[in-house]
């Protein structure tokens, strides 16, 4: 099958700076991609090398198997692009934005249907007809998820869709594009909230100064890390011998990094032998985020 | 309609739709400011000064619908660019797979309708009140549509260079203006010293102010064929440019 997204040796430079050092990266058409990487890794220079917004300097680029330069229509009426950046026309209504949008990729009555629909998920309906520059911060998000949507792309890329929105457009846009995904539509995401990757994206790559450091399936980068978190909450300061265990601290709640569960046995022999009490006391997995911090450093 | 058509249809339709919804900007205001124009000079020089044997008045009428003409195509395409580039929503056009000969084309169309919908109007408003004899149609068409495509073009090109408000209005201000008030808009060249005529004659708003005049009184400062080469060359000329700079993707796609 020909790969929703596909990079060979892809390098961009900006000047002197080097923004994408040789990327190659293939995602299959249906997966739910996420990239993550610290802010100047390169995600959205990639983002927009795909949008056909930027040129590479050097290395090739496709959507569904369309060179993004020399087959440009076919790569981009392929895509959908969620900008990160709130824009909005303020000369037209929602309804207005996405029928222009639809147009311009050659849709027209016909995908008014569509249209309805989108406006419908997106909890949009009550707002078609308003104006985009009275719109809310979270309603004007709504409009620019909805017109990267409006000609149904195959291929969907959601950059920060979710930066400063609430919960509950979290909640309406993942059931959405989980749906979309479901029937066939490939996702690609870039996030700062790493506990929406891991739930919902099936593969993940992770980019650090321009280059992917490590791409694997989430499962697979979950197990890279086989410790275990402890959570405390404790009566008193934590005994010395066993501060270099210690991931975060905030007052006497304490979060600490264990190799391994027998190592429990021994955190709570140094707590009686310091006579310090245990409020409260959890065992966790280590999420992706101990997996970013791990490979990538924290942003 | 093909659907590859539809895409810069509907680019096109979405900026007469931009204009049209500010039309008291757009429209209303740049009538009214030609109106007051035609009030203030024909009221100090009407009955002192004839030009090609016309009274001052209905000489003047057609230099300023033309000049409107002429600076609301520039303004049209040069502001909705500018706004877009700004705002950061005129990626909602470059994500597209509309082409760039295709951007050009609604843009600069769309530019074309403004400046036509405002000489139509200041032509409609300005016939209640002067008597203004229309000797060949076709060429005041001609002139009207070659002119205002020309400053559509040349508004693409100065709302593709400029990043800010700033510059656009040294462009509006620094060169739009001079050129067109320098023009013969309110005057015929053959009354300026030998060397202002000479200078004229390097004016592209000269040809599109005397031809345009023509179509209306048989006569005027140049033949209308030369006027009409000069106009018509031009634009080519800065199509052709700013074709190239679109297809670089210069200031739009990095």
């Amino acid at each position: 099958m020909i790969p929703a997204i596909q990079l060979e040796q892809v390098q961009k430079h900006f000047g002197g700076l080097a923004a994408l050092k040789g990327v190659d990266l293939t995602i299959e058409q249906g997966e739910f991609f996420a990239l993550l990487g610290p802010n100047g890794a390169g995600k959205s220079t990639l983002i927009n090398l795909l949008a056909g917004l930027l040129k590479p300097t050097s290395g090739k680029l496709s959507v569904l198997g369309f060179d993004v330069q020399a087959q440009y229509a076919d790569a981009r009426r392929a895509l959908g692009v969620v900008p990160q950046e709130l824009v909005f026309d303020p000369f037209f209504n929602v309804r207005e934005m996405l029928r222009f949008q639809a147009g311009y990729f050659g849709r027209g009555r016909e995908n008014d249907a569509w249209v309805d629909e989108i406006i419908e998920c997106l909890g949009l309906t009550d707002k078609a007809h308003t104006n985009m520059r009275r719109l809310s911060g979270g309603m004007k998000r709504r409009a620019l998820i909805a017109q990267a949507l409006a000609h149904k792309p195959p291929v969907i890329v959601l950059d920060e869709p979710t930066a400063g929105v609430d919960v509950e457009l979290r909640q309406m846009l993942w059931e959405f594009i989980k749906r979309l995904n479901r029937e066939g539509h490939t996702i690609i995401l870039t996030t700062h909230y790493l506990e929406e990757a891991e739930t919902l994206c099936s593969r993940v790559a992770m980019m650090k100064q321009g280059e992917i450091v490590a791409l694997d399936s989430t499962q697979n980068l979950l197990n890279r890390l086989p410790g275990k978190n402890l959570q405390l909450k404790l009566a008193d300061a934590l005994p010395t011998s066993l501060m270099d265990l210690v991931k975060f601290a905030d007052g006497l709640d304490y979060t600490l990094a264990l190799n391994e569960v027998a190592q429990v046995e021994f955190v709570l022999t140094e707590l009686r032998a310091a006579n310090v009490a245990v409020v409260d006391m959890q065992l966790i997995e280590a999420d992706l985020e101990d997996v970013f911090v791990n490979l990538v450093g924290r942003a | 309609m093909m659907a590859n058509l539809r895409g810069p249809w509907t680019l096109f339709k979405k900026e007469l739709l931009r204009f049209w919804r500010v039309s008291f900007q757009t429209v209303a205001a740049p009538v009214m400011t030609a109106l007051l124009y035609l009030l203030v000079f024909s009221h100090v020089l009407e009955g002192r000064v004839q030009v090609h044997g016309v009274s001052y008045t209905t000489f003047l009428i057609p230099g300023l619908i033309m000049m409107s003409v002429l600076q609301n195509a520039f303004a049209n395409s040069s502001s909705s660019l500018i706004q877009s580039k700004v705002m950061g929503n005129l990626v909602f056009v470059l994500l597209t797979p509309i082409s760039y000969l295709q951007f050009f084309l609604a843009f600069l169309a769309a530019s074309v309708i403004r400046g036509l919908v405002v000489g139509l109007g200041i032509y409609l408003v300005a016939i209640l009140f002067v008597d203004l004899p229309i000797t060949y149609p076709w060429l005041i068409l001609a002139f009207a549509i070659t002119g205002s495509a020309l400053l559509g073009a040349f508004g693409i090109v100065a709302g593709i260079w400029a990043d800010k408000f700033d510059q656009m209005a040294a462009f509006q201000n620094f060169i739009i203006m001079p050129l067109s008030f320098l023009s013969g808009v309110f005057y015929s060249i053959h009354s300026l010293p030998p060397f202002w005529q000479t200078v004229s004659h390097f004016n592209p708003f000269f040809y599109m102010i005397d031809g345009f005049r023509y179509g209306f009184f048989g006569t005027g400062d140049i033949s209308p064929a030369i006027s009409l080469s000069v106009v018509a060359g031009s634009f080519f000329v800065l199509s052709w440019l700013t074709l190239k700079m679109l297809k670089s993707g210069y200031k739009l796609r990095g």
